[in-house]
């Protein structure tokens, strides 16, 4: 599984922070997402999540 | 033969269920017409996907959605009146990314010590009332003032005085004239304000926006008028509604209440249940067709007015199992509660905070805490926001 994130999309709504707190974080100065790390094996669910409930539809999923 | 159009909003048979006329239309003709209440029509759409399709597609826009509002934005709107509630992007992306950084997850975690302190303290005035007392008054709304007035940096002493002016804007059939003139009264107020915070600066947002935005020019003083205006109403009604009605359907389920004051670990996930089995936003929220388009089978024609209800979409079997039945073991994060799409709800990490703090010590605070009256007597709102307008509580 590989994560990609669109800061341009992005809202900073946090949702992928609370899905997933070891994989995004939001920028200091806008709020906009800040992709920390790929899934490692057993992430996978929460990187789904964070994805599915990602208001601007900023995080995609390419497994 | 004529068949007669509904008129939106649908009347709920029991305060906290989707109007049945709606859960029948998701079943049989999930986006359909309705009339608005001045005679307009406009589209419902009535299931989670669809509902989420509308507030998540560039295909439909958020400005000039004012036709399909309750009074009080009309009134805005007719007055010219403009937060970035109303633009698209990248207008409203501009806009929301000078505030976002105030919003973050981390940000909002740092508000947590000084957000429990009001609690704590509102939780101690209100155990000293004499019973019964409104824990909607007496509680729900201090709490939700406090921590806005001290985020935002507004006088705590002002409240009454701008809770009322909020409350005439909110009220679905608000006569148009006094919304207008709440809306006037609000913006004076915080323009005051603005001056005090460019002067005296003080560590608050008020001031932070003040000196970050205004000063060098990335936004116009009305703009930051607008901009304030909203966030001081926003915060407001929207969490002490939720706090009131949270506390009333704990009250009337209390074996999920025992289960999370024996597992504190089942919070989190009780709140957003808690979020979703309530979904406050019940009338709104408006869009409109940019482009032509089919959604669940009908024709959408540029201009058409979409009602994207969270409420319909957190009630929808698709994607809740059973939702008419509060459950917090359900995991209902995908609920959309906060609205969808790049207007998703700016301050939502401000409410789950103060949510998740409130409900971590009042029933320990407060543990006889019970209804005054049966619970078939509470009286529910006539605002944009479906919620317990009073809670009369023992304890």
């Amino acid at each position: 599984m590989h994560i990609k994130v669109d800061v341009e999309r992005c809202v900073g709504g946090g949702q992928c922070v609370l899905s997933a707190p070891r994989l995004f974080d939001q920028d200091d100065d806008d709020g906009t997402v800040i992709l920390l790390a790929q899934p490692e094996p057993g992430e996978e669910d929460d990187a789904r999540q964070a994805a599915r409930v990602c208001p601007a539809a900023a995080i995609e999923i390419i497994d | 033969m004529r068949i007669e159009m509904p008129v939106w909003p649908f009347p709920r048979e029991r305060p906290l269920d989707p109007p049945d006329r709606l859960t029948d239309l998701r079943a049989t003709c999930p986006v359909s017409k309705v009339r608005m209440y001045d005679g307009g029509q406009a589209w419902v759409v009535t299931r989670y996907d669809d509902i989420r399709t509308v507030l998540g597609s560039d295909d439909y826009s958020s400005v000039n959605t004012w036709k399909y509002q309750p009074s009080a934005s009309r009134a805005e709107a007719e007055r010219g009146e403009h937060s970035f509630t109303t633009m698209d992007p990248p207008d409203h992306t501009h806009f929301r990314k000078m505030l976002t950084r105030h919003f973050t997850v981390k940000r909002v975690a740092e508000l947590r010590p000084v957000v429990q302190t009001i609690i704590a303290e509102a939780i101690d005035r209100f155990g000293a009332l004499p019973q019964p007392a409104d824990l909607v008054a007496e509680l729900a709304y201090p709490i939700a003032s406090r921590t806005m007035c001290h985020l935002i940096g507004v006088p705590y002493e002002d409240r009454e005085w701008f809770e009322e002016r909020a409350e005439i804007r909110s009220v679905i059939d608000a006569d148009p004239a006094e919304a207008a003139q709440a809306t006037i009264d609000l913006l004076e107020y915080v323009d005051r304000l603005i001056g005090q915070r460019l002067d005296e600066p003080q560590d608050d947002l008020i001031s932070k926006l003040a000196h970050e935005l205004l000063v060098p020019g990335r936004l116009t003083r009305p703009e930051l008028v607008a901009t304030v205006r909203l966030l001081l109403t926003a915060g407001h009604e929207t969490t002490a509604t939720m706090i009131g009605t949270a506390t009333f359907v704990w009250l009337t389920h209390p074996e999920q209440l025992a289960q999370v004051q024996a597992d504190r670990t089942l919070l989190p996930a009780a709140i957003e249940e808690l979020l979703r089995y309530i979904s406050m936003l019940h009338i709104t929220v408006v869009r409109r067709a940019k482009n032509a388009t089919e959604l669940a089978g009908q024709q959408i024609s540029p201009g058409d007015g979409m009602i994207a209800n969270p409420a319909a979409a957190n009630k929808d079997p698709a994607a809740f199992e059973n939702p008419d039945l509060f459950d917090i073991h359900r995991d209902a994060r995908h609920h959309i509660a906060f609205g969808f799409g790049v207007h998703q709800c700016l301050g939502q990490q401000v409410a789950r905070l103060e949510l998740n703090s409130v409900f971590g010590v009042l029933f320990d605070r407060l543990p006889n805490l019970r209804l005054a009256i049966p619970a078939e007597q509470v009286e529910f709102g006539n605002s944009n926001l479906i919620g317990v307008q009073s809670l009369p509580v023992c304890w």
